[in-house]
């Protein structure tokens, strides 16, 4: 059937099995929004920002097994959408993004709204292309979808020159998709897997560390299986949680920068560590020549090469899907009658306890400021644990990580590896939709929810009944804990004057908005909020500026030197 | 607000655990590497390359690039520098662009590199005779001729041009071009799809 550029973009989405696709209309994307207009099968999110059409996209695919989609225009749509989709592409998120480029004739004549997208993406992108011939737009979708969900998942940008999408051609969507270039390893070395195994088996002061590649990879299962039948203890990376039970037994908490004593204590100490997933970044371990000073047996399972061996030498480097990987080791050791020795394991589990002992996340919630930890332990348990959180970068976000606890993966969805303030709402909407009548919140400070705070028009407009938890201190609190540590107390541009009265914005846009600053009222606020399915409610909770995330490990020193508490300092 | 008094600043304390990686790094030998690889010959696909080298700040010493006897493909090598951990990570992010088809770091065994120059002398008078010999001794050859001027091509390795170079008088040399290197595994290495 003969169709239009325009026309082609849609058939491609809906053959792709799109619900949802969020974007902001312009110049160069008209004839593609015509052609939305004229069908019903892939809904259009319109943002107010096109920064929060990717973020949405992002919060979508996190929280789903699907690939987000996002649509802009040309020049200042796709310049906007550049950060969204650098932080997609920091955690590896599979997303396809089609903007509108200037006509074919005008690429080059510095024309109107036009920038170079795909010059502009191309560090921040898994791959992009620009389409010159109406014939390419279908195998080039096709293409882009593959790409972004295989492999090492992330974005991928599709540019669009306005006149293709006017002309003409017959359309096919390919079945199949080939690319001779790329072909990513599925199933890991068999080799190299019993090696692991062996090694597993071996270890006296095991330590199992994960990242976003088992719950990207949906590896959560396997993993849980696994680590229960070795008896090892699990730690997870930021991007890792709700990837093993955060209320099991054999869960030490969140690792790195602000990971819980016993993880790094453990990560340090281990003599053999199975890390899956994960890349070994710098606010994971620290120093890597400290971390090296410690000798230890590592396997690493990972999708990219590239990944292994980066800033940490590993002994048994096992490339391929997580999930095939873990299946694989979990049928040799069932298949095996060896297990691991159980004397050095308890006597490991000893020591894991003792460290556990201090307790590093204690904090006394009095009469006086509510205490943001407080908040969250409470979100918690008002929530059963059963929430989808988002959330901004800072203090809060570390505070969200480390006292809600991800029972399970895909529900914690936040900017890990670009750290994006202004990323929490709008994934919000995208999980939101994804998840329609699932108990979202938004943990935010007053800091990031003022970088995308017009998306609460959208969240109108689509009746999204989003939880927004603002934890305002008044300041850009991770700011200001460094500015406290290491800068002499000197605040410099930390404090925001001026803070808009924000249960009135709040309404202002619609929604409910209410402020808490007794603790008494915390529980009960949230209880009310969760209540209202229909609505959002933005919750704008006063908490103790002084308040400082603990533990801490200043950047670029080693995991086991951590500021635990105050009194440390 | 409550700060916390604190008597010494310890961002100014000497980092021991950054100071020894630091000269970890700078223990690690830094040897030239010769990577050639094929690459879908499409638009953009060297700004990939390129990109890659100054993203993550890489070396490149040299870069050629054209198709090769299949249209769809180019061959480029790049002469880079690095430890052997820096290689290793310049060959594995190579191999994941999307549109590389194959990378072989041709220095890891026998290989020949040729690069080609033209060097634009001054040849008046005695200096005259005097290229025209250099030209011979170095298999050089005259490709222009004017009552001034020759234009020399020369190719080998970077050696032989270097030394080209090094041993006419620096005072004739009007303008020198270099293509930068072409390598070639030895005998049954090939590097085709």
């Amino acid at each position: 059937m003969v169709m239009t550029g325009a026309e082609i973009v849609i058939r491609c989405l809906q053959e792709e099995k799109v619900d949802y696709l969020f974007g902001y209309p312009g110049g160069a994307v008209l004839y593609i929004y015509d052609e939305l207009f004229k069908q019903d099968k892939v809904r259009h999110v319109l943002v107010r920002h096109e920064q929060a059409a990717i973020h949405a996209a992002d919060g979508y695919a996190r929280s789903t097994e699907k690939v987000g989609v996002a649509l802009v225009t040309s020049g200042p749509g796709a310049t906007n959408a550049v950060t969204g989709i650098a932080t997609a592409f920091c955690d590896s998120i599979p997303m396809v993004v089609i903007s509108g480029q200037v006509p074919s004739a005008a690429i080059g004549q510095d024309a109107f709204q036009e920038v170079d997208t795909v010059g502009i993406t191309r560090p921040c992108v898994k791959h992009n292309f620009l389409v010159r011939d109406v014939r390419d737009i279908a195998p080039t979708i096709k293409k882009a979808f593959y790409l972004a969900k295989t492999g090492r998942p992330g974005p991928v940008l599709v540019d669009i020159p306005k006149d293709i999408t006017a002309q003409k051609c017959e359309f096919e969507y390919p079945q199949t998709v080939s690319i001779r270039s790329y072909s990513p390893v599925v199933k890991g070395h068999q080799g190299q897997i019993k090696k692991a195994l062996q090694l597993l088996l071996e270890a006296r002061r095991p330590m199992i560390y994960t990242g976003g590649g088992v719950v990207l990879g949906d590896a959560a299962d396997k993993l849980t299986a696994l680590a229960r039948k070795l008896g090892f203890p699990c730690t997870n990376t930021l991007m890792g949680l709700g990837g093993y039970p955060a209320t099991d037994p054999q869960f030490v908490g969140m690792l790195g920068m602000h990971g819980n004593y016993e993880a790094n204590m453990g990560m340090h100490y281990c003599d053999v560590l199975l890390a899956v997933g994960a890349r070994f970044d710098d606010r994971v371990i620290g120093s890597p020549d400290h971390f090296a000073s410690e000798p230890r047996k590592i396997i690493h399972i990972d999708i990219d090469p590239s990944s292994i061996s980066k800033r940490v030498k590993v002994d048994v480097p096992i490339v391929g899907d997580v999930g095939e990987v873990l299946g694989e080791l979990l049928a040799q050791l069932e298949a095996t009658s060896e297990r691991p020795h159980q004397e050095s394991l308890a006597s490991w589990w000893k020591q894991i306890d003792e460290w556990r002992r201090r307790d590093c996340l204690k904090f006394t919630q009095g009469e006086g400021l509510i205490k943001p930890q407080y908040v969250i332990q409470k979100l918690w348990e008002v929530t059963a644990g059963e929430a989808f959180v988002t959330s901004d970068v800072g203090q809060h976000q570390m505070w969200a990580a480390q006292y809600y606890k991800f029972d399970k993966p895909r529900r914690w969805v936040n900017s890990g590896g670009l750290g994006t303030m202004g990323f929490g709402l709008p994934a919000a909407m995208g999980v939101q939709l994804a998840h329609p009548g699932s108990p979202v919140a938004c943990v935010t400070g007053e800091g990031s929810i003022q970088m995308n705070i017009q998306e609460l028009s959208t969240c109108k407009q689509f009746r999204l009944p989003i939880k927004v938890i603002l934890l305002n201190n008044g300041y850009l609190g991770m700011v200001r804990q460094w500015q406290e540590l290491f800068h002499g107390n000197r605040y410099s541009e930390s404090y925001m004057d001026a803070l808009p009265d924000f249960p009135k914005l709040a309404a202002a846009y619609g929604h409910v908005g209410l402020r808490v600053d007794k603790p008494g009222d915390v529980e009960g606020a949230l209880r009310e909020a969760f209540k209202q399915k229909n609505d959002l409610v933005f919750l704008d909770f006063q908490v103790d500026a002084t308040e400082n995330v603990y533990p801490m490990v200043q950047g670029g020193k080693g995991l086991t030197d951590m500021i635990l508490s105050a009194e440390d300092l | 607000m409550g700060a916390i008094q604190r008597t010494s600043d310890p961002s100014t304390a000497l980092d021991a655990h950054w100071l020894r990686g630091l000269l970890a790094i700078q223990n690690k030998t830094i040897m030239r590497h010769v990577i050639s690889l094929l690459i879908e010959n499409e638009a953009g696909a060297l700004s990939r390359v390129s990109g890659l080298f100054s993203a993550r700040g890489y070396n490149i010493e040299s870069l050629t690039v054209a198709p090769t006897e299949d249209a769809s493909l180019s061959r480029m090598t790049i002469v880079t520098s690095g430890s052997d951990d820096v290689v290793e990570q310049i060959t594995k992010q190579l191999n994941k662009l999307v549109e590389v088809v194959k990378v072989v770091d041709l220095s890891e065994s026998a290989h020949i590199e040729r690069e080609l120059m033209l060097v634009k002398v001054r040849a008046t008078g005695k200096d005259r005779e005097e290229m025209k010999r250099m030209a011979d001794i170095f298999r050089g050859r005259i490709i222009d001729v004017t009552d001034t001027s020759y234009v020399i091509e020369l190719t080998g390795n970077q050696a032989k041009l270097d030394s080209f170079v090094g041993a006419i008088d620096a005072g004739l040399i009007l303008e020198t071009v270099r293509s930068g290197i072409c390598g070639v595994g030895r005998g049954d290495r090939v590097l085709k799809v």
